[in-house]
């Protein structure tokens, strides 16, 4: 082992150095050969038929996969294959990204994140589709708003979803409190109720997600858009430093100093949000739909099973506004079967697909109609809340350069409620880095 | 070496050894040369982009010289991540030396439930670094194992102070058993006798641990500290899984140049991965050139061993290394009585 340190370079290394540079130069010259040309990849549009694709997340239920089977049978020259992709957001867009830089075919209907549609949109990564074949007018207008760019639809919404209020209504009885807060205001006067009885000592307030990941972003969010403000405004231009946007903010500056929200509040993520929830130590949580389920699980899991509800999120002067989640489908650009994959995201959006996935999974759907479904309402009681809130949701800001948009929010956020900043300079800087950022 | 018949079939033998080692030659090329030399040339270019009437993206990659390279020096974010990874480098190698030292020391000696120990320590280093990130980032979890001990509510993955604290111990806890390892593989080719004969020279047991375990068992300890400097130094998945991305009190610079890329940045992500690139290669120079002194000596000094083990009658290196051994045992541990007089 001693000898790796022998002085100097060996002669084998030296010889074997100019070769080798000399080959990976002319590789990369190669490679490189077309660099300084603006390049504007070609989306070739084709009606293409044969067999596809499906890049989805993990088909836990196993639903997808008999849903395809189904579409299997009936097509017999036009098979669907499902590749899984990661669960993790930030892995599957990478993969998502890697594969549409190298132009691949690998992957003909992709699954993506509502907030990605601007930027693969814009990059030519996936296609336009042909929005009158889907029949519009039946799918929860906010879902359907996050398919869209420049006002064409790019990607069909398939799961949707908003943020609610979890609250925990054996508490809230014992203190008096007849209905879920509305207003800030409502929640601290109901959690300070909550406190002074038995039952409620030792409970933590209200929280929702403040790690510094997405999740910072969503919230902020929904704080500036539940305070009447709005982080951008309809010309995509930021709005930050609005007196609303600011007051959003302040209630999560607030949050935190006067102890609505515990101080680990900035350590939490969904996951340990719902944890702490499940385990009886929140009086009000801020989550997705998904939650419903496992805190309703009798097998010992939660302790509060039976013991909560849900609400739509509060707001400054009234109910607040959520943000919109969620997955919608789209053709990638380098498919070669593109009529096919348009069919397919046809087939699985429509209403009886989705009515039948929906009775597999807990996530919420993007056509209006299974809301009001009373099967649907019996297995998820959530539905009419959900239905409710996403009449007030927005999606997140639409820009090409999402993941900075975000990262910018979370930057100045997390130094807003860690007390590293005034709201008025955090929120100054944040309108000064997200202008740097608009389209 | 250079006998009339190796001279004369050298000129063929050369041209064979060519022929056999291009295919190696071309792997290394495509595997090693040509992605530190892309990844240099995309440092010095930059993508531009506009957007159309459609508000679809017309991109340009336009060649922008050493601009990469300059918009890092004012670069608050760069500055902090540069410090990071020379701050965790430094205190994870030193503390994680010590620790390795004392904890090959220990699995040397004989004692009961040895082969125990010496398995159990190994387990930190057998298992992946994100699965045991992930493991500490419960254990430091708001409500984790952590704070349950400590009896006190400590925002360990927050970002702080705190944050450093947990990722130095983290990693000491999975690459302090690979010094380990090195440092009893160093130890356990020290012969029996040149302690009996430090012994009979009357050293005690600090003394015969500083002059005649710590010399020779540097070299090996050298060779675990260069490679553990330079895993450091491209520390990723610990603080990326374990914190979280865009942390400021721990990113370094492997997560501020994969945050880039995924950013599609591109120039700078290459300009940024260049620069820790130069900095692995010249830490590990220096450090080669300062601490090597003592390393190279004994290189050569093996390499006669080596030699004359080779024209000696005996084929065995085993018996040759320990006489080696016992040599150098005895010079030591002379030195080190001539030290005490």
């Amino acid at each position: 082992m001693t000898t790796t340190s022998a002085g100097g370079r060996p002669p084998l290394a030296r010889s074997l150095t100019v070769p080798a540079v000399t080959a990976a130069l002319a590789l990369a010259l190669a490679a490189c050969g077309g660099s300084g040309e603006p390049k504007s990849p070609a989306a070739s549009t084709n009606e293409g038929r044969g067999p596809i694709t499906f890049a989805t997340g993990k088909d836990l239920t196993g639903t997808i996969q008999k849903l395809v089977g189904k579409w299997n049978a009936a097509h017999p020259d036009e098979q669907v294959r499902i590749i899984e992709l990661p669960e993790d957001g930030d892995q599957t867009r990478q993969q998502l990204v890697q594969n549409a830089q190298i132009k691949s075919d690998a992957y003909d209907v992709i699954r993506l994140d509502a907030v990605w549609t601007a930027e693969f949109a814009a990059r030519r990564w996936v296609l336009p589709l042909q929005e009158e074949k889907l029949e519009p007018a039946t799918f929860v207008p906010a879902a359907l708003e996050t398919g869209r760019y420049r006002g064409k639809l790019y990607a069909a919404p398939w799961l949707t979803g908003t943020g609610i209020l979890y609250y925990r209504t054996d508490l809230l009885k014992a203190a008096g409190v007849k209905s879920p807060p509305q207003t800030w205001a409502e929640l601290q006067d109901a959690c300070a109720k909550v406190k002074k009885t038995p039952e409620g000592e030792g409970a933590d307030c209200y929280a929702g997600q403040y790690d510094k990941y997405e999740g910072l972003t969503v919230n902020y969010s929904e704080a500036v858009q539940s305070a009447g403000g709005q982080v951008f405004d309809a010309q995509g231009k930021p709005q930050v430093t609005s007196p609303q946007a600011k007051a959003g903010l302040q209630f999560l500056v607030d949050g935190f100093k006067n102890g609505t929200i515990p101080p680990k509040g900035v350590t939490l993520k969904e996951e340990e949000g719902r944890r702490a929830f499940q385990d009886g130590r929140l009086v009000f949580h801020r989550n997705w739909a998904y939650v419903y389920a496992m805190a309703s699980a009798k097998d010992g899991t939660s302790k509060v099973n039976g013991k909560f509800d849900v609400a739509p999120l509060p707001g400054k002067d009234g109910p607040g506004s959520g943000t919109l989640g969620g997955n919608n489908l789209s053709v990638s650009a380098f498919s070669k079967h593109q009529a096919t994959s348009r069919d397919f995201i046809q087939y699985i959006v429509s209403l009886d697909v989705q009515r039948e996935y929906g009775k597999e999974q807990s996530f919420p759907l993007s056509r209006a109609a299974l809301y009001d479904d009373p099967a649907m309402i019996k297995q998820y009681p959530y539905l009419p809340v959900m239905k409710k809130s996403l009449e007030t949701a927005k999606p997140r800001p639409v820009a090409i350069r999402y993941s900075e948009v975000s990262a910018a929010v979370q930057d100045h956020v997390t130094a807003a409620v860690t007390g590293k900043k005034p709201v008025d300079q955090a929120a100054a800087d944040l309108q000064a880095a997200l202008s740097g950022l608009a389209d | 070496m250079s006998t009339p018949t190796i001279a004369r079939s050298r000129d063929g033998q050369g041209r064979l050894a060519a022929v056999l080692l291009s295919p190696t030659f071309a792997v290394l090329g495509v595997v090693i040369a040509f992605p530190i030399v892309a990844a240099v040339w995309d440092s010095l270019h930059r993508t531009t982009e506009e957007l159309d009437a459609d508000g679809l993206v017309v991109e340009a990659e336009r060649f922008s010289g050493l601009a990469n390279y300059t918009s890092l020096i004012g670069n608050d974010r760069f500055q902090t991540a540069l410090w990071n990874t020379t701050f965790f480098t430094v205190t994870t190698v030193a503390i994680e030396t010590l620790l390795g030292l004392a904890m090959a020391l220990l699995m040397h000696r004989a004692f009961r439930g040895r082969a125990i120990f010496r398995a159990g320590v190994l387990v930190p280093w057998a298992i992946p670094t994100a699965i045991s990130a992930l493991l500490w980032r419960w254990i430091f979890s708001a409500d984790g194992v952590a704070n349950a001990v400590l009896g006190r509510e400590i925002l360990w993955t927050a970002g702080g102070l705190e944050a450093k604290l947990a990722i130095i111990l983290a990693d000491t806890w999975k690459t302090a058993p690979f010094v380990a390892l090195l440092v009893l593989a160093g130890l356990q080719v020290i012969p029996d006798e040149v302690y009996e004969a430090a012994r009979v020279d009357g050293a005690g047991a600090w003394q015969r641990l500083r002059s005649v375990t710590l010399p020779l068992v540097m070299p090996s300890l050298l060779v675990a500290v260069m490679f553990r400097m330079m895993d450091a130094l491209r520390m990723f998945d610990l603080p990326q899984v374990m914190i979280g991305t865009r942390k400021p009190s721990v990113e370094t610079l492997s997560q501020l140049a994969w945050d880039e890329a995924m950013n599609l940045r591109y120039g700078p992500a290459a300009a940024t991965a260049t620069v820790l690139f130069l900095y692995i290669a010249v830490a590990a120079f220096v450090f080669v050139r300062i601490l090597g002194a003592d390393m190279l000596s004994e290189a050569k000094d093996d390499g006669k061993a080596v030699a004359r083990g080779r024209g000696g009658s005996s084929p065995h290196k085993q018996p040759d290394m320990l006489s080696e051994a016992k040599d150098d045992g005895k010079a030591v541990a002379r030195g080190g009585k001539e030290g005490k007089a």
